[in-house]
């Protein structure tokens, strides 16, 4: 499958933190066509399994595949809903969105506010808060009280759209790109004989806690773990050094939630691969599954690689679908390149 | 409702009306006799049996939206808004540019780099931008000229209970109206003009009825509906689902008072849903159109629409099926008695 192709098919689902059983089919049916095991843990995690030719070691790649949304907090007497964040949103994107609600039946509805006609000249240059704002379903009440309940969630609307030189825009990207980087790197290891098993999680709850990742990484006690995230993309807003560029390669981040040696070695692939990429010191908190694997059990060696992405958590997060491509095939190289060896010299601090 | 499909999604911005015209003079060739004229306004002419009252009918085809003032050398856009946009609806959407529809997405810093009080304060339009993915501006140039009109991308589609919702439809709804209106047959002569420019200051619609000269002017608006949370009762432009709305007065306009008294008589008796529109707040093309040459009288009959100036606004189609209705049975009563 073409790259984008992935990124729309993983896109068709909504799954809010917490929500992800109910809407990851599409995930799962996914993993089925590149691992040869697929399995889903009790928070909902969708763990692929693939063995290589010999070792005993344990790689897991893991990407979150849960999204950004909100729930319902109220239903008004006019039909109008309130409602309440799941994970970080800034209220500025919210007014005239369009949003989905999962309710018995999923309904769509609109995000609105009082008309401006009606504002003072002052409030236009405030924002709008959530109290300002509400869902409009275009359904009397009694038709909503029927199909959607208080705590029932809700996802933005999404249309990907295609930019200039392979620039691609939706929402939700974060990180279901990564996602969809598990899946290129899975296809690129098929070129290669690699040794030991190759564990791909689809995880869950990220964005309100990296949560997945805690049961994900008990269940497999992998040897090594690599987190795929997506990292700030270069905008106008932000200092250039303080952002990734799209399109020039995956991000690679050092710090104490990464073993130094698998910084090392997956530069070092890069570099002999011509493999173009970007570093991405972390001076502590990264703010991704790595953060929760690295201290699973006994403790795991951790890598974390960002794929450069504008706009994080609005409804137009935008990134290079070449970057994901990259991250599949350096993982996909890194694997290749390893052995039981390699492995356990990462327990030697010497 | 897939003539009002076409007209919401096709992109209309106040001075480039092209593609909203060529669905309107393609859907209605057989029904009228149409011309444009220095403006671009379209101009319609439906003779009849020739009987006065000569009725004119009219419904703005542009829509507020951006356009393009600048390419950096970054390869973003820089843009101003074209009518009246509140800048706060601008963030974090999709919108099309030029002729050629290329895409691009208005954002905005994320979340996680700014200051808890940054998000008290709304995003000014100078403080924002367009990306089209373009490397640099040369690779820009490609694709996108200074001048270009933007506008949403969003699609039409009927949601909850009997609602459409899309862009623009203030006034693709009018257009849809007029439409319609002019697919049926009459006594009288029937005449009118799709105009241009309205959301720029009602450029259009004046040009179009010094040159029509028609005795009365219907003018058909979607006009903004309140009743939403966080406005009071007496605050509600007008309801969704309570019938078209007559306006009495607005910033442009104020209705003869026999004139607007007649369409609720007309509603009435034909047992149309009929409203008052409440507030003096807006205006349309019947300001002007009402005082070109020594005065036209002129009624201007609305359907509520909720969220209009946005992405995505909505109306009853029920609404919409009484507003052609009302003024069918409106221009069959001035072909009886006269205005």
């Amino acid at each position: 499958m073409e790259i984008k192709e992935i990124l729309k098919e993983i896109l068709t689902a909504h799954v809010p933190s917490g929500r992800e059983p109910e809407g990851s089919g599409a995930v799962k049916v996914l993993f089925k066509n590149y691992f040869d095991e697929v399995r889903v843990d009790k928070l909902g995690n969708i763990i692929g399994k693939k063995k290589g030719n010999e070792g005993s070691f344990k790689v897991m790649i893991a990407a979150h595949m849960d999204e950004i949304g909100m729930m319902v907090t109220k239903i008004e007497e006019k039909g109008f809903i309130r409602f309440a964040y799941v994970g970080g949103i800034d209220q500025r994107i919210l007014l005239g969105q369009e949003v989905l609600i999962h309710g018995k039946k999923i309904i769509p509805g609109i995000i609105g506010s009082k008309p401006p006609h009606l504002q003072e000249p002052d409030e236009k240059s405030k924002a709008l808060k959530k109290e300002d704002l509400f869902i409009d379903t275009g359904l009397s009440y009694e038709k909503i009280k029927e199909i959607i309940n208080v705590g029932d969630f809700i996802t933005f609307k999404r249309k990907p759209i295609e930019l200039m030189n392979n620039h691609f825009s939706s929402n939700a990207l974060d990180d279901k790109a990564g996602v969809a980087a598990i899946l290129c790197c899975m296809e690129e290891l098929k070129k290669f004989n690699f040794k030991g098993e190759v564990y791909g999680v689809a995880t869950v709850q990220e964005e309100v806690g990296l949560r997945g990742a805690i049961t994900s990484t008990y269940g497999i006690y992998p040897d090594i773990g690599i987190a795929i995230d997506v990292g700030h993309g270069n905008i106008p807003d932000l200092p250039e050094e303080e952002t990734f560029k799209l399109g020039k390669g995956p991000a690679i981040a050092l710090g104490p939630n990464i073993h130094p040696k698998l910084y090392e070695k997956l530069k070092s692939i890069a570099e002999e691969y011509k493999i173009p990429y970007q570093i991405d010191p972390n001076p502590s908190y990264t703010g991704t599954d790595a953060w929760s694997i690295q201290i699973t059990r006994a403790g795991v060696p951790t890598a974390l690689i960002s794929i450069p992405l504008r706009y994080m958590h609005t409804t137009v997060e935008t990134l290079n679908t070449e970057d994901i491509k990259l991250i599949g095939r350096l993982i996909a190289l890194f694997i290749a390149s390893i052995d039981t060896e390699f492995v356990e010299g990462l327990k030697c601090f010497y | 409702m897939l003539l009002l499909k076409k007209l919401s999604e096709a992109a209309g911005v106040s001075g480039c009306e092209n593609e909203v015209r060529n669905i309107l003079k393609e859907e209605l060739k057989e029904y009228a006799d149409f011309k444009t004229d220095a403006l671009g306004n379209l101009l319609f002419e439906k003779k009849n049996k020739g009987k006065k009252p000569r009725i004119m009918i009219a419904a703005h085809m542009d829509e507020v939206g951006l356009m393009i003032t600048s390419i950096l050398k970054n390869g973003f856009l820089k843009f101003e808004s074209v009518g009246g946009i509140d800048d706060r609806i601008l963030v974090s959407k999709t919108v099309t540019i030029g002729p050629n529809k290329i895409k691009g997405v208005i954002g905005a810093k994320p979340i996680h780099r700014q200051d808890p009080k940054e998000r008290e304060n709304a995003l000014k339009i100078k403080n924002l931008y367009i990306d089209i993915g373009a490397k640099d501006q040369e690779d820009a140039e490609k694709k996108v000229k200074i001048g270009d009109y933007a506008c949403f991308d969003t699609e039409f589609e009927i949601i909850g209970e009997n609602i459409v919702k899309g862009k623009a439809l203030d006034d693709r709804i009018g257009c849809f109206v007029v439409a319609e209106l002019l697919k049926r047959n009459y006594e009288v002569e029937i005449c009118g003009a799709f105009t241009v420019q309205e959301e720029i200051g009602l450029r259009g619609s004046g040009v179009a009825v010094y040159q029509l000269k028609p005795d009365v002017a219907i003018v058909v608006e979607g006009t903004f509906a309140s009743d939403v949370p966080g406005t009071k009762e007496e605050e509600y432009n007008t309801v969704l689902g309570m019938g078209p709305a007559v306006t009495t007065m607005d910033r442009s306009f104020i209705a003869n008072k026999g004139m607007r008294d007649r369409v609720f008589e007309v509603a009435k008796k034909n047992n149309i849903p009929c409203q008052p529109r409440r507030t003096n707040l807006g205006g349309t093309d019947g300001g002007r159109i009402q005082s070109i040459g020594e005065g036209i009288p002129t009624i201007v009959i609305s359907v509520p629409t909720r969220y209009i100036h946005s992405p995505v606004s909505m109306a009853d189609i029920n609404d919409i099926n009484n507003t052609i209705l009302l003024i069918n049975f409106l221009i069959l009563d001035y072909q009886e008695r006269g205005i």
